[in-house]
């Protein structure tokens, strides 16, 4: 499973609002290649060459490209990739009605999911947080840049705080997760509190430590 | 015009080609005119079970590649004279497959049929997704045990994501057949409850089918369990199945749970 990045223009505003992310959670891209979603900006094939170096030299590695023509790719250049299942609600309000509307959803603070998240699917919601009217299935991801709420059983991974908030929680109704984070620091389900099983619990970062507790 | 249902699970062997036999004699027996597709290119089974196998000239390749009419495909069963079987081919594999051969053949059987049952491969890729990707209504079959209850949320999600209806926003109805339940396992905590099943998948019960050797006892005579072991617990429950899938509100009654004499005697509750 890959992070999605999408970089929009101006490309060097993004890289330095990416720096200020990883000053965060530096080590946070270190296990996790990313895939490089170009939709929003219009470069060169040589611009796209000299951004995955960026990247590179942020220590982020691109292991595919997607939304760029092919006719673009010059040699050296990581694949282009296709059929991401990567649910994105801002991302497709994006290709649907212009940039214009990008921007509307990209200011949003909180995604609300109303539908269950089946396994395999990933919601990537970087800009604020997400709140699932649902459960989280066995082998779903839920990243979000804030905090987490499921109102129902989590069974799959939730990540927040990933653009670097350490003051992100994670609340669920019923807690079975294969693993939780916040900013970076996780614990999957072995080194969970076995009674903290099935009960609904809240997750927050204390220092390097992700604690958890129930809420009554 | 006829309803496109796909048959699929993710899991392999949770029964999803028996299941599509079975509900399609089911509607067949009504008077129905039902063909059920075998999506399996490559391992096709719908032949075997359905007794056709000496008989197959014909497959959904040949028709899809415009090497063959779709009425010299046809295989007509010998026991119910509205029931129809369009095999898979045994030779090509998934890849034979285009979304623009399948989309017409689908158009052309809902056409002429009333039922369109398809029975999808097992898996996520190109077979399971083409045969999903023009269905009205999803029969999700789930074994009641946990790799096949969250490979069945993975389908799911693909049901909502990867169909032409899903994608123009509209909805696809999914229904939950769970077959293979054995009572008394999941009472000893073997076997996943009913009640577990639906609450990870949250999808409307269609039935329970209970684990049975009629059904291979069934598939070995090349009949569908709902033609030969007519009278066997998998069968009255896979005929139940069918009034649900068309419409009827009929109460699933769990498998190993008595009703009560005062239900039986005054409540004939609607499900």
């Amino acid at each position: 499973m890959a992070f999605a990045l999408a970089p929009e223009p101006p490309v060097a505003e993004w890289l330095a609002e990416l720096d200020g992310w990883l000053r965060g959670s530096a080590a946070f891209f270190a296990a996790r290649p990313a895939v490089l979603d170009l939709a929003a900006v219009h470069l060169t094939g040589a611009a796209v060459a000299h951004l995955v170096a960026e990247l590179k030299a942020r220590g982020i590695r691109v292991l595919g490209l997607e939304n760029i023509a092919a006719e673009k790719l010059v040699p050296g250049l990581p694949p282009l990739l296709s059929g991401g299942r990567t649910v994105e609600v801002a991302d497709t309000a994006a290709r649907a009605t212009g940039e214009g509307a990008a921007k509307e959803a990209k200011r949003e603070s909180s995604l609300i999911v109303d539908t269950p998240v089946r396994s395999g699917q990933t919601v990537f919601f970087p800009s604020g947080d997400v709140i699932v009217l649902g459960a989280i299935g066995s082998g779903a991801e839920i990243v979000a840049g804030g905090s987490i709420h499921v109102y129902g059983t989590l069974r799959g991974r939730a990540m927040a705080g990933t653009s670097g908030n350490a003051n992100a929680r994670i609340f669920c109704r019923r807690l079975e997760a294969e693993l939780l984070a916040i900013d970076g620091y996780y614990r999957t389900a072995e080194d969970l509190d076995g009674n903290l099983r099935g009960r609904p619990i809240q997750a927050w970062l204390a220092g390097e430590t992700l604690m958890l507790a129930p809420i009554e | 015009m006829g309803k496109v249902i796909v048959v699929t699970s993710g899991k392999g062997g949770v029964g999803k080609t028996t299941s599509t036999a079975a509900l399609g004699a089911a509607l067949a027996r009504s008077g129905q005119n039902v063909v059920v597709v075998d999506f399996d290119v490559g391992l096709r089974n719908l032949d075997l079970v359905m007794g056709a196998e000496r008989r197959v000239v014909f497959d959904l390749i040949n028709v899809v590649q415009g090497t063959a009419r779709l009425p010299q495909a046809l295989i007509r069963d010998k026991r119910l004279e509205t029931l129809y079987l369009l095999p898979a081919s045994q030779t090509r594999d998934k890849d034979a497959l285009t979304e623009d051969g399948v989309e017409r053949v689908i158009a052309e059987l809902r056409m002429r049929f009333d039922w369109v049952l398809c029975d999808s491969p097992a898996g996520i890729e190109r077979g399971a997704t083409l045969a999903m990707r023009f269905a009205d209504e999803a029969v999700v079959v789930t074994n009641p045990e946990v790799s096949s209850v969250r490979d069945s949320d993975r389908i799911i999600g693909l049901l909502d994501s990867k169909t032409i209806r899903a994608e123009s926003g509209e909805r696809l109805e999914k229904h939950l057949l769970i077959s293979r339940f054995d009572p008394a396992r999941a009472a000893r905590g073997e076997m996943l409850n009913i009640e577990d099943v639906l609450e990870i998948l949250s999808i409307p019960l269609l039935g329970i089918i209970p684990e049975s050797e009629e059904v291979l006892r069934a598939s070995n005579l090349g009949a569908p369990i709902t033609i030969c072991g007519r009278e066997s617990a998998p069968s009255l429950a896979y005929f139940e199945a069918a009034r649900r899938l068309a419409g009827e509100t009929i109460e699933i009654v769990y498998p190993g749970q008595k009703r009560g004499l005062f239900a039986k005697l005054f409540g004939r509750r609607a499900a």
